[in-house]
């Protein structure tokens, strides 16, 4: 089985703060980290392998000179990693371009992802891939049984949950009930030195890139508590909560 | 020059930093609470290398530097100095002198033991009478036939009820002094072997310290460490590269402190603003960065000398008892900042607060550092 899996080196969001001034993210210091959710993807693709046999190879668009976080992959189980700079990894359009260039210069019978990078969380990247690759994707993945012809895939839908049966080759997104990543024990860690890490420049997948997504701001959202106390009696006080949530729409 | 941690040290701080989030912190207040040993953080830890970080591959171990040690023992001590000493003493107090005063029959036996987590290690060093002056310990050793006999006891045993391979110095010549202490690989199910009073303590309660009591106990010739009279150089080589693991406890702990303050001062509002905002408590915070980055650099220091070959018993020294004086002081200030909610045992300065201080005492008291480093100038 010849597994792809993609994934992205992003902020740590839980650590950003806004400006106060601007409300606008300060990014200066953040610590980096793959995607959560690719993790879960990676996660799934070293299963696979373990079950069916084969190899996982890991594409990421992005920097390439912090290399920890791609090898933290290969220590997971990943056999090999392709990096390809480009510093503008928020265009899905273009990043799915590349990512479809690429791969058509691989073989590959599952490509996973993250249902989302949990920066942007477009949610995007995935289907376009599939989309240029011209293959059949499942997406929100929460549970692979993989067989030899055929994978069938449990969907997490909010409301619905639907079962999904595709052959090969697929594009699959996952969602983090998917799996618990596993940590690498240090021994994993030293064996990830070994394992080769591509850099390959964009420029030789793709002619020029076509971006469709006209970026205008990013900012921070504030949330500004209205500090309103009900305290007169218990029922009287649940009625006007109730009656307030209702007018500020926040219940239906 | 360079101050940056090689990928595969960022690798090894990231993953360890997640496990102890994710498995220990969960549990560590409730095993200090009970004073109970992390048998199954152990079990866990034991899983992913972490309890044969030093010992080669070919003895089942991941064979690394010391400067991925330090960061292992600060990442796991954030979370619970309790488990941080007890690894720290499994590796370098154990594994350590056995990988480097053993002989190939000893290392094939009993350092996969270790590496696997399947025996913890504990060092039996200290009596009743024989702390800071380890030269009138007065457990004797007597060579008869293919064994020795040891008798005596130990105090203050890291691990001691629960180890199963133990390094217990002893005396083989009464006459000799110094020169007359001898060190042995203990099996814990060797009869003669008992554990006496578990003491209780002010802090680090998942560690479990023993008393340990030698009647008649027979040891085989086989399981002499080093010669007959290395012992107290083996001591206190071996102290030195502890040394270097309780600096890092130290640094977990103050870092931990330093945190636990930084989150709390930006949320805890009096006189209608986050604490954070006021001067003095600012002047606190920065302080103990400082000092924790200046600890933390003299680990790495002392760590790095060690994986050169040299001495570094002096940088070695130093770590500790810069770390741990920067430890006490960053909990002192940590209960501080948080006020009356620091005096509570729902915040978990209060438990790094009774954790801070024996790293200012185990493995040499701070009089003890002071004295190593001023013999290594002044000599
Ligand atoms: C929780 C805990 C765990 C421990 N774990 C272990 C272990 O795993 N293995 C082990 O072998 N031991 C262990 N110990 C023992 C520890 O290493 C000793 O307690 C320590 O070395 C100090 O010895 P002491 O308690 O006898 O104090 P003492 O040596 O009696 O010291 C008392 C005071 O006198 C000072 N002092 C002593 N001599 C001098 C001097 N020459 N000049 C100036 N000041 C001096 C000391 O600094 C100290 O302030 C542990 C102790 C504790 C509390």
């Amino acid at each position: 089985m010849n597994i792809i899996v993609c994934a992205k080196e992003v902020v740590d969001v839980s650590e950003i703060k806004t400006d106060p001034k601007t409300n606008k993210p300060i990014l200066q210091g953040i610590d980096k980290k793959i995607s959560d959710i690719d993790k879960n993807a990676v996660e799934e693709g070293v299963r696979i392998k373990e079950k069916l046999g084969g190899k996982v190879t890991v594409l990421s668009v992005g920097p390439s000179e912090a290399r920890e976080y791609i090898k933290e992959l290969l220590a997971m189980g990943a056999d090999e990693a392709k990096i390809i700079p480009y510093a503008d990894t928020g265009d899905y359009n273009v990043v799915s371009t590349i990512l479809a260039g690429a791969i058509n210069n691989l073989g590959y019978d599952i490509i996973l992802c993250g249902e989302a990078s949990i920066d942007l969380f477009s949610g995007q990247t995935g289907p376009r891939l599939a989309q240029k690759l011209g293959i059949p994707q499942i997406t929100y993945a929460k549970k692979l049984e993989p067989k030899e012809d055929t994978i069938t895939a449990d969907r997490d839908l909010g409301d619905k949950k639907v079962t999904m049966e595709s052959s090969y080759p697929v594009l699959i997104s996952v969602t983090k009930e998917i799996n618990e990543p596993r940590l690498p024990s240090l021994m994993q860690i030293l064996g990830a030195a070994n394992k080769p890490i591509e850099v390959i420049a964009h420029s030789s997948l793709v002619s020029e890139e076509t971006s469709v997504l006209e970026r205008i701001d990013i900012k921070g959202v504030s949330m500004e508590r209205k500090n309103i106390i009900y305290k007169d009696d218990i029922d009287d006080a649940i009625g006007k909560l109730v009656e307030n949530l209702a007018k500020d729409g926040v219940l239906g | 020059m360079d101050f940056e941690l090689t990928d595969n040290q960022k690798m090894i701080r990231n993953m360890v930093r997640d496990f102890a989030e994710k498995e220990i912190e969960p549990v560590a207040a409730e095993l200090d609470e009970k004073e109970e040993y992390p048998h199954d953080i152990l079990k866990k830890m034991a899983g992913l290398g972490l309890l044969g970080i030093i010992v080669p591959s070919e003895y089942g171990g991941a064979g690394l530097d010391t400067v991925s040690y330090a960061i292992v023992i600060e990442e796991i001590s954030k979370r619970c100095a309790s488990t941080g000493v007890v690894t720290s003493v499994h590796n370098s107090l154990v594994s350590d002198p056995i990988l480097k005063y053993g002989t190939e029959e000893q290392k094939k036996k009993y350092l996969p033991l270790l590496a696997t987590g399947e025996k913890i290690g504990a060092f039996s060093a200290t009596e009743a009478n024989a702390g800071t002056d380890l030269g009138a310990m007065e457990t004797t050793a007597i060579l008869d036939g293919d064994h020795y006999v040891i008798n005596g006891s130990k105090m203050f045993i890291t691990s001691g009820s629960e180890a199963g391979i133990h390094i217990v110095f002893a005396i083989t010549d009464k006459e000799a002094g110094y020169r007359g202490v001898s060190a042995f690989i203990v099996e814990s199910n060797t009869d003669g072997f008992e554990v006496g009073s578990i003491f209780e303590k002010m802090g680090i309660n998942a560690s479990l310290t023993a008393e340990l009591i030698f009647k008649d106990m027979r040891v085989p010739k086989g399981n002499l460490l080093g010669q007959e009279g290395q012992g107290f150089k083996i001591a206190l080589g071996t102290l030195d590269g502890g040394r270097i693991g309780i600096a890092a406890q130290a640094v977990g702990i103050a870092q931990r402190a330093l945190e636990e303050s930084i989150e709390y001062s930006q949320q805890r509002q009096q006189f209608g603003r986050p604490i954070s905002k006021f001067q003095a408590i600012q002047w606190k915070i920065a302080d103990m960065a400082t000092n924790i980055e200046a600890a933390r650099l003299l680990l790495h220091r002392a760590a790095f000398a060690k994986d050169q070959g040299g001495h570094f018993s002096k940088e070695a020294a130093m770590a500790k008892l810069f770390a741990s004086e920067t430890a006490v002081k960053a909990a002192l200030e940590g209960v501080q900042i948080h006020g009356g909610y620091g005096y509570i045992k729902e915040y978990v300065v209060e438990r790094l607060f009774r954790d801070a201080k024996i790293t200012e005492i185990y493995e040499g008291t701070s009089e003890a550092q002071r004295m190593v480093i001023a013999k290594n100038l002044l000599q």
